[in-house]
């Protein structure tokens, strides 16, 4: 339960980096929070405590194995979540980089050509 | 037919990486093989619905084969149903309507074959994302073309158009982060991804009611801010008119139809279920947010003097018309809102592409420098009306017709209180677009416009094509038409026969484990 109250203090966290800083790095540190912070509740959904890595060796018992195998699908998911991840946040960081060389500056209150 | 259903997105992820690959040596081949990609998922779109009209069923599921020990295990399943084959076809001809229009008009940026390269992924990540029959394909399918549509709004590298693609990516990072959260949750709840399964664990009440409410928020929010509803709205009068012509007409035509309203429907039909203990919340919200995106969006939309983003207002507000109708619950609502949402693309990507042609023309976008542009652009000036007509839904155009069923399905579920609000919008639409109309096309021509010149041929004529569909739209709604997004809405919609909708989506799933 820990782990979960972790993943939503880190989302509240990521999200208010992402969406109330003006800094435009530290909006890209945000993403990255919130991405982990939905990685870190992912990957606990098919987490058991005590449990052993979704590999099944030979001459292994298929039973014993299910039950003390910790569930390899979130893991796929969050391995799929990460690769999405990063190409999220290159493209953000490149954006942040265009910005910074068109206006010299990286504070989201200086670019005034956007209405809303 | 079942075994082209993977092409829908192999072709045009082929084509993006061909487009690459070609990128130094051969930057001429990107245009090319752009266009055979889409008008080979043009012809296999259209050859799925012939084959659906001439009796057979046009539903199909395919899945990767993959052999778990004994059991047969369907992997990535991809489900072709009603409703799926619908978006594919709308896909397919903007798309190939939108790389004609492209080919002169991107004459004037630089990396055409990149360009080319994203709009392949983006046509890839749609078709992925309504052929998904498991939700985390689905979400991964939304985020390829999320991705590709973030930098294509960058596409010109221009001040307004870098800030635009900033603030549109931040807020799609945070409505991507939310569908996973509600992806998560229903597999916590379930132990299951796949959308039919899902389904029919929930339909047999063996879900949590907590577990369905938070996983329905979350992919309202996320689906939501996908599909610009109106709290949701923000980024979307910047991003849609910062793209190039051509890319404005496809995020506003197709994406937000493909990743809001399609995912939307799927999930809240099939996966959550609009006849279980949620679906009189659900159906209040969709129409109370129906109903802000559709009045808002239209009064916003009034003030504006940039014609691309008056557009895009318009496209807020036009998405809150399918919200309501689907909020309706009924056969012919969801028939009403899908047809206004075939409808929407026709016109709005006709607008667009003649808001970047009448920008080529004149230089401005701005609407109070145009006028009298019906004298020295004939061609551009006509494709506009009639788009222009269809989106005020004056008769006989497409517009009227799929507002019309709209009013009727709301009359029909007993909401005249929204009917109302939507007559309302229809109207002030008419206003706003006879506005557009007089300062546009009529009226007098200003003196530096007067040895201004037509676009060429292969810029007007995807225009006037897109315009003449919004017309056989209409006319063809008693003819055939009703009958194709009829089917499309069954597939999602129990209608007045005894069809049980979800039931039929989970058993065409289901098949797939028996095929020999």
């Amino acid at each position: 339960m820990m782990m979960y109250a972790l993943a939503a203090v880190l989302l509240g966290v990521g999200l208010y980096g992402l969406l109330v800083k003006r800094h435009l790095l530290k909006k890209v540190l945000g993403l990255l929070i919130v991405e982990h912070a939905v990685n870190l509740f992912l990957i606990q959904l098919g987490y058991i405590d005590g449990g052993i890595a979704p590999i099944r060796t030979a001459g292994e018992e298929a039973a014993a194995f299910v039950g003390n195998a910790v569930d390899p699908l979130p893991q796929v998911l969050v391995l799929t979540s990460i690769v999405i991840g990063l190409g999220l946040a290159m493209l953000m960081v490149a954006l942040t980089l265009r910005i910074y060389q068109r206006y010299g500056s990286l504070d989201a209150d200086r670019m005034s050509e956007l209405k809303g | 037919m079942v075994d082209i259903i993977p092409l829908f997105v192999l072709i045009p992820l082929g084509a993006a990486f061909v487009c690459l690959l070609a990128k130094k040596k051969l930057p001429a081949a990107a245009p090319t093989v752009s266009l055979a990609s889409a008008l080979a998922l043009l012809a296999m779109a259209v050859a799925c619905h012939v084959e659906g009209a001439s009796g057979a069923s046009i539903a199909g599921a395919w899945s990767l084969e993959l052999h778990g020990g004994v059991a047969f295990i369907p992997g990535i399943a991809l489900v072709l149903d009603g409703l799926s084959a619908i978006f594919l076809l709308l896909v397919a001809l903007v798309s190939s309507v939108v790389i004609v229009f492209g080919l002169r008009y991107m004459d004037s940026y630089d990396g055409r074959p990149l360009y080319y390269a994203l709009l392949n992924l983006l046509i890839a990540g749609m078709n992925g994302a309504v052929l998904a029959g498991d939700l985390f394909n689905l979400y991964v399918f939304i985020e390829i073309a999320s991705i590709a549509s973030y930098a294509l709004v960058a596409f010109g590298t221009g001040g307004h158009e870098i800030e635009a693609a900033f603030k549109y990516l931040m807020l799609g990072a945070v409505a991507s982060a939310s569908i996973l959260i509600g992806v998560g949750i229903l597999y916590a709840s379930t132990g299951l991804l796949n959308m039919a399964d899902i389904g029919a664990m929930v339909a047999a009440g063996n879900v949590s009611e907590g577990a369905l409410l938070a996983a329905a928020a979350l992919f309202l929010g996320g689906l939501g801010l996908k599909a610009a509803m109106m709290p949701f709205h923000a980024w979307l009068p910047d991003a849609h008119p910062s793209a190039p012509a051509p890319i404005s007409a496809m995020l506003s035509g197709l994406l937000i139809k493909t990743l809001g309203i399609y995912a939307l429907v799927r999930i809240l039909y099939v996966v959550i279920g609009m006849d279980g203990p949620l679906g009189g919340s659900l159906q209040t919200i969709l129409l109370v947010l129906g109903c802000v995106s559709m009045l808002g969006g239209v009064l916003l939309g009034l003030g504006q003097t940039d014609f691309k983003r008056l557009l895009a207002y318009h496209s807020i507000s036009q998405m809150g018309f399918v919200l309501v109708a689907l909020g309706a619950n009924t056969w012919l609502g969801v028939a009403a809102g899908l047809f206004h949402a075939v409808n929407h693309a026709l016109f709005k990507g006709a607008l667009f592409l003649s808001a970047g042609s009448i920008e080529r023309i004149t230089g401005t976008r701005d609407l109070s420098k145009m006028g009298g542009l019906a004298k020295v652009a004939p061609m551009t000036a006509v494709g506009t009306a009639g788009a222009a007509l269809s989106i005020a839904g004056v008769p006989p155009f497409n517009g009227f017709w799929s507002k019309l069923l709209i009013l009727i399905a709301l009359f029909q579920a007993g909401l005249p209180v929204v009917a109302a609000a939507a007559a309302i919008t229809a109207v002030l639409t008419l206003v706003c677009f006879t506005k557009v109309q007089r300062k546009a096309l009529f009226g007098k021509l200003p003196d530096r416009l007067a040895t201004a010149k037509d676009v060429p041929l292969s810029m007007s004529m995807p225009v006037l094509l897109l315009a003449l569909l919004c017309l056989l739209g209409g006319l063809m709604w008693p003819l055939g038409l009703d009958d194709v997004i009829g089917d499309a809405a069954a597939a999602v919609r129990t209608d007045a026969e005894t069809n049980d909708a979800p039931a039929s989506y989970r058993k065409l799933v289901h098949d797939l484990g028996r095929k020999p």
